[in-house]
């Protein structure tokens, strides 16, 4: 409401105002990071603020490749399946190796499953961009449609069975397979230095090269982007297996952090990737969006749950609170949008 | 033939002023409206037809005036006002959903219904098949909309508008996308509408077609109406002069320079269109370096479309394009651009911007290639750059991380061809440069094309405006249907010679029927 009636205030105010509302998602950030330390018991003691992050890592990587998807004009609804799936490979891999027939099998190290899972994240992610692309079949239903496709593979693979003790077998090299998920570097988990490589590639890549431009680009408008010479079918297929990509390392880190593979896991995860993109600033009609902003916007979402969780608020009310911030968010996204687009026109009018 | 008094006055304005934020669009114009007639309305683009119809039609307001329906002074505040009056509007671009049937687009808010909540049907499907038999046309109630021809669905705007009792009907280029079979049937569906009494507001480009169909004709320039009569006596040449007038607007003295060699070349361009015929039919040119060629035509003529095909916007294209000798092989934009040419389109909002990114960003969009190193994009010379053509090309900006849409469309203009300029081109394509911008702006956007053609770059720009084209163009070509109709150089090019040429194909193909 303060933003509203502000806004009609002098150009002065506005920026002022403009500052406070761009940076709105890391003040959130801070608020209920205050409210819980000061709340919740523990909240800010080392062991926890490790647990929360491994969780907010998960839906972090999932929403760093869905602000591209959702920058450049679509949305991956597959995500949450590409998890799924890629466990289940992962697991059948680390328990199995490939069987060639005549009693031989093939095994392989923990890096060679790694690249093998997130080929097959990427091969889905392309699937997607080929729909989306070639068979001109918009991108809600394109994914909709590999979300099934990749669960109910993921289902068959092990008939709804889990991939139980995947601990692997040094003999193979693959014994290392726990250590992603549990190991650590410098007493920080290995899924959070993931995290860190992962998300600052995705914010160089949207700010500092042309590829990341085009992605905004066509998101923004894709006829002035081809009309421009922007290869717009090639930037799409680019995000679409950069978030497959994103989906198999959570699938990676998930299997090892519970040394086992279930086929249902990552249900819903590309609800809670989206939530965090949106919280994060990104708009869904697309052109706009950051990185950094949807980190946060995790972050967000995850202390949240978590801290609600140590103050023993009851789940229910926490998916009601979700719901709510995710509501605010986007009304005072649309206050921010009008803010500049004012800002920027004082400042043109004064010119001329 | 046609005496006054058979045709009544059924509307008049009155000292009709409209005034729109920087322009003065209408100025003191007085107009009759003539019932059981067709009032032709001709002018340039920009010349305050469609004001002045808008007014009419209740979509916009007079800035000072009077209308008058009869004898007696309304205030149309809303379509739906001027509906009641009788009056009805078929814009040029269709207002027909598609995905609903005939009958539903006919009576669409003013559904028949039963206890004012279920749709009565068989009766609007009755009613629509009464309408269609008035039309002269076989067209199922029942048919999707979006499954019609063109010129069909042409015909059930008309229904529309007489399913309200429209006794005014105006029509905005209604054969703008009809085949000259189709222009025929229209034509007799008029003839009949007149017949019934209906005032006929008609407004087109192709001079002809008005002299065949008109009864009254007024010819409006700049916003003011420059000429008024019956239709009797009226040829080209009189309708071209009052629609030029003697006085010229500025045009840049043209900076003598020597031509140099070929450096564009277009052969045997076919552009199929989805109606089986040729959007670009066989078009064959060359450009030197230095020079800039106009292209003329009405719209739909396949200018635009010619444009893009150069550009490689269309893979399913035929034809052999050469940029300084090098023939182009791949049909994408950006090996387009590689080999020297850049275009600033026709629709700056659609296909020139990206309206949320800022002015630095969509100007570099065309060159990050060139701003990149391995990948990795050099922002403070890209800066750099956007500041240098910033200062060049004259563009007053606040900032250039401001999102371009802040900007106005003389200055967003400018965002485009500062964008084309940075890819280096040798040939710039301009679809109507100065469409959308004041005429501050355009002459800034004009004195920018000189320039830029003394300094060696080859222009083909393609407008509807007679002056424009003649006051730039080193040299003229006119098309007209997808084809090439007419070309011309600067002491061969005359007005009247361009206007025929742009009508070549859309020529009426019959004498003009007798009317009794």
């Amino acid at each position: 409401m303060t933003a509203i009636s502000t806004s009609t205030a002098a150009a002065g105010n506005s920026s002022a105002l403009l500052v406070l509302l761009k940076a709105r998602t890391f003040i959130a950030l801070i608020l209920v990071t205050a409210f819980f330390a000061a709340f919740a018991p523990n909240f800010l003691s080392a062991a926890n603020l490790v647990i929360m992050s491994k969780h907010v890592a998960l839906n972090a990587f999932l929403a760093i490749g869905m602000t591209f998807v959702i920058v450049s004009g679509g949305i991956d609804l597959s995500v949450g399946s590409i998890v799924g799936l890629c466990g289940m490979v992962a697991g059948y891999l680390v328990l199995n190796g490939i069987d060639v027939g005549l009693g031989w099998s093939i095994q392989f190290n923990t890096l060679e499953i790694c690249l093998i899972v997130t080929a097959v994240g990427v091969f889905i992610g392309a699937i997607n961009a080929f729909l989306i692309t070639k068979l001109n079949v918009a991108p809600f239903i394109a994914t909709l449609g590999t979300l099934y496709v990749a669960r109910g593979t993921a289902m068959l693979s092990s008939d709804g069975r889990t991939f139980p003790n995947l601990n692997g077998n040094a003999d193979y090299g693959s014994d290392s397979y726990r250590w992603i998920g549990a190991g650590d570097i410098l007493g920080i988990p290995v899924s959070i230095w993931m995290l860190i490589v992962v998300g600052l590639v995705a914010a160089y890549i949207a700010s500092r090269t042309p590829l990341g431009r085009f992605i905004y680009a066509v998101g923004g408008n894709e006829r002035a982007a081809g009309l421009s010479g922007v290869k717009v079918n090639r930037v799409k297929y680019f995000v679409y297996m950069f978030s497959g990509l994103c989906g198999a390392l959570v699938g990676i880190i998930i299997s090892s952090q519970l040394v086992a593979a279930h086929p249902a896991t990552g249900d819903t995860f590309e609800l809670n990737a989206i939530a965090a993109a949106v919280l994060g600033g990104t708009s869904m009609a697309g052109g706009r969006g950051k990185i950094g902003g949807t980190i946060v916007g995790a972050f967000v979402i995850g202390v949240l749950s978590d801290g609600l969780v140590m103050m023993g608020v009851s789940s229910f009310w926490q998916t009601v609170i979700k719901g709510l911030v995710i509501i605010a968010a986007v009304v005072i996204d649309q206050a921010q949008q009008r803010v500049q687009a004012r800002v920027a026109l004082q400042a043109q009018a004064a010119i001329q | 033939m046609m005496q006054q008094d058979t045709h009544p006055v059924g509307l008049r304005i009155r000292g009709g002023t409209k005034v729109y934020p920087g322009t003065v669009a209408l100025k003191n114009a007085d107009f009759d409206l003539r019932m059981g007639a067709v009032n032709v309305l001709v002018g340039e683009n920009g010349a305050g037809k469609s004001t002045m119809m808008k007014v009419i039609a209740g979509v916009e307001q007079l800035t000072s005036g009077a209308i008058y329906v009869g004898d007696q002074e309304v205030h149309l505040a809303s379509t739906e006002d001027a509906a009641r009056h009788g009056i009805g509007i078929v814009f040029q671009e269709l207002n027909l959903f598609p995905n609903m049937t005939v009958a539903d687009n006919i009576f669409i808010n003013r559904e028949k219904t039963r206890y004012g909540v279920d749709i009565d049907r068989t009766a609007q499907r009755e009613a629509t098949r009464a309408l269609m038999r008035r039309l002269e046309h076989d067209i199922d109630p029942d048919a999707l909309v979006g499954d019609l021809k063109v010129g069909q669905q042409q015909i059930v705007e008309i229904a529309k508008s007489l399913a309200q009792d429209a006794r005014i009907l105006i029509l905005d280029e209604p054969t703008s996308a009809l085949s000259a079979a189709e222009v025929e049937i229209l034509f007799r569906v008029i003839e009949e509408l007149k017949r019934d009494g209906v005032g006929i507001v008609y407004i087109s480009h192709r001079l002809e077609e008005l002299i065949r169909v008109g009864d009254y004709i007024t010819v409006l320039r700049d916003g003011v109406i420059t000429g008024a009569r019956s239709m009797q006596g009226v040829d080209i040449p009189w309708i071209v002069l009052n629609m030029i007038g003697d006085a010229s607007k500025d045009f840049p003295k043209t900076i003598d320079h020597p031509f140099g060699p070929e450096v564009f070349r277009a052969e045997d361009v076919y552009l199929p269109n989805g109606s089986g015929g040729f959007s670009v039919n066989g078009v064959s040119l060359s450009l030197r370096a230095g020079e800039i060629l106009g292209i003329y035509g009405l719209m739909g003529a396949g200018r635009t479309e010619f444009v893009e095909t150069a550009m490689g916007r269309y893979p399913h294209a035929r034809g052999r394009f050469t940029v300084d000798g090098q023939e182009a092989t791949s049909p994408h934009v950006s090996d387009r651009i590689k080999m020297g040419l850049a275009i600033i389109p026709e629709d700056r909002k659609q296909d020139g911007l990206v309206q949320i990114l800022s002015i630095r960003e969509n100007m570099t969009l065309s060159s990050l290639g060139d701003l990149s190193t391995m990948g990795h994009l050099d922002l403070p010379r890209e800066r750099k750059t956007v500041g240098d053509y910033v200062k060049q090309l004259l563009i007053k900006i606040a900032s250039p991380e401001n999102p371009v849409s802040s900007l106005s469309g003389g200055n967003q203009q400018k965002v485009v061809i500062g964008k084309a300029l940075m890819t280096k081109p040798k040939v710039l394509l301009m679809d109507e440069p100065s469409r959308g911008i004041d005429i501050g702006a355009k002459a800034e956007v004009f004195r920018v094309m000189r320039q830029l053609a003394s300094e060696g770059l080859g222009i083909i720009f393609v407008t509807s405006d007679l002056e424009e084209v003649m006051g730039l163009s080193d040299r003229i070509i006119v098309m007209s249907n997808g084809r090439i109709t007419g070309e011309f150089t600067k002491e061969t090019a005359t007005e009247t010679a361009l206007i025929t040429a742009s009508a070549v194909g859309h020529a009426v193909p019959h004498q003009k029927e007798t009317v009794s």
